[in-house]
């Protein structure tokens, strides 16, 4: 169970005062280092970056409006290998998520780690966030802006631009962590809620950090409602949408054939780990007759080959555990919906499941486990 | 022309189906020759890129043959094969690929007849089905 909060802002800087509170994190010692997205000296970007020194926490981003790399991959390097002491990490929802999915895949040691999850407005791609910065429309007004669209659940982008695919029909905001900032609902220019979880807020208590019984206005949660409810409409329409196009697997090529098979939608997926992935083996490294045998046989082969198996397997490995970040889309240098692909796909096999990714890191994942009793086959799944 | 006949790549199970293919010879038992059979240790062995590489290259269905839920020979590498299949079937389902091609089957080694019928029934299905049109897809 988690304590929950309500932190008062002082003077409307809300970002501040969550950073105050990660300022006194590394100062009591509580944790060793917190990374945390930090502005770039050009100004227009945000990246990850790991901190020890209380005074660099100046110039870090609780709501960055870029996600550059999936966190959890940097959670995934951080945490695997010896590490000895307390990190907390700043995360998006979705990435919370993904971190879990890797804890469940013994990517991530969660011993040393606390997470601190934010709710989420959304996200820009980078070069979207890029050029708002020159045209004056991004940095602290798109924040507060985004925070006073939280207060609603109301969440609009800057004229001509909009939030990411992916963000567009996220229907998890809200971050299930060991320490949560809550900004859905609140008049966060005043005051933000936070939930941390037991053992650690005794340990905040205890060290005179922050009083958890302070209370106030609690946040009005109708406002979550409405907002996944629009963000559900919208997936719902863009799965349509996309059936609506792909009705075969010929016309699903036709629609790929763009594919340059750059292999980036893997290396973007923070679910894709394995070391060596199969298809960077020999295994599709064909002999040259054999290019000529598939060529005579359908008259000739598009190259490079193994697009369609590549993105089916590709599926079959990760989809169960998708959890919908997009970083996919925004790696694909030929534009080609695959986040609305993997989430639509991955929604009904979850569902054959019954598996949320990334719901709670005590579960399974239906890759690594069976029951006797499932998948008849009268019921025709297999 | 010719009537058409199906081709069926089909990975059986050290164990039990292959051994029950075994039986079917030996009982004489008759069924279709469209079968080319691929000797494997366990169900649980057969990865889904051999299920779609037969079907791409030329297959017109696969059949996976395994122990019966509970047989297993290494305890539990039918139930992973299971799920896997489900997987992979639900992925081809979701991209209209609706026609139901892949046959997962629990056929023990004492079931020759089964093995036989199980055979003559998924060929009499493929032929009703037509050519495989993944095997036609040039860009794929």
């Amino acid at each position: 169970m988690a304590k929950k909060a309500v932190m008062k802002v002082e003077g409307g800087r809300t970002e501040e005062t969550v950073l105050g509170l990660l300022r006194s994190f590394l100062k009591e010692e509580v944790v060793e280092a917190i990374m945390i997205p930090k502005l770039l000296p050009s100004q227009d970007g945000y990246v990850q970056t790991l901190i020890r020194d209380p005074e660099k926490l100046t110039g870090g981003c609780i709501l960055s409006p870029t996600m550059p790399v999936q966190s959890a991959r940097v959670v995934s390097n951080l945490s695997i290998k010896n590490l000895g002491k307390k990190v907390a990490v700043v995360l998006k929802a979705c990435e919370i998520r993904a971190t879990v999915e890797l804890a469940k895949f013994l990517q991530v040691k969660l011993d040393h780690l606390y997470l601190i999850g934010i709710d989420c407005p959304g996200t820009f791609e980078v070069p979207d966030y890029s050029k708002m910065v020159q045209e004056g429309k991004g940095g602290n007004s798109l924040i507060m802006d985004l925070l006073r669209g939280m207060e609603k659940g109301e969440m609009a982008s800057p004229p001509g631009y909009s939030f990411r695919t992916a963000c567009q029909m996220c229907e998890y905001p809200v971050a299930q962590a060991d320490i949560n900032i809550r900004l859905f609902g609140y008049k966060t220019d005043q005051e933000i809620g936070i939930e941390i979880k037991d053992s650690l807020a005794k340990e905040i208590e205890d060290k005179g950090i922050f009083n958890l019984s302070e209370t106030g206005s609690a946040s009005k949660p109708e406002v979550l409602d409405n907002l996944i409810g629009e963000r559900i409409k919208r997936r719902d329409a863009l799965f349509q949408e996309f059936k609506d196009i792909v009705k075969d697997l010929k016309i699903f090529l036709d629609r790929f054939s763009t594919c340059i098979r750059c292999h980036n939608c893997m290396v973007a997926c923070p679910i894709c780990y394995c070391k060596e992935c199969v298809f960077r083996t020999a295994i599709f490294e064909h002999d040259g007759d054999q290019f000529l045998r598939w060529a005579d046989r359908k008259g000739g082969i598009r190259m490079p080959t193994d697009t369609l198996i590549f993105h089916l397997i590709r599926m079959s490995h990760m989809v169960t555990s998708c959890i919908g970040c997009g970083l996919c889309d925004s790696a694909c240098p030929s534009r080609l919906p695959v986040a609305t692909l993997f989430r639509s796909v991955g929604q009904r096999i979850q569902k054959m499941f019954n598996y949320v990714p990334g719901r709670d890191v005590n579960e399974t994942p239906p890759v690594a486990s069976f029951k006797e009793d499932e998948l008849k086959i009268e019921s025709g799944a297999i | 022309m010719a009537e058409f006949e199906p081709r069926i790549v089909a990975f059986l199970c050290h164990w039990c189906t292959y051994t029950g293919a075994d039986l079917a010879g030996t009982t004489r038992q008759q069924y279709p020759p469209n079968i080319r059979i691929i000797h494997l240790m366990c169900s649980g062995a057969v990865d889904s890129i051999y299920v779609l590489k037969a079907l791409i290259d030329g297959a017109d269905g696969v059949l996976i043959g395994g122990c019966h839920p509970g047989d297993c020979h290494y305890q539990t590498g039918n139930y992973k094969a299971r799920r896997r299949v489900a997987i992979l079937k639900g992925i081809l389902n979701e991209l209209g690929f609706t026609e139901d091609r892949i046959w997962l089957r629990w056929i023990s080694a004492s079931e020759g007849k089964l093995f036989a019928d199980t055979v003559t029934k998924m060929v009499e299905e493929l032929r009703k089905m037509g050519p495989n049109p993944m095997k036609q897809l040039w860009n794929a």
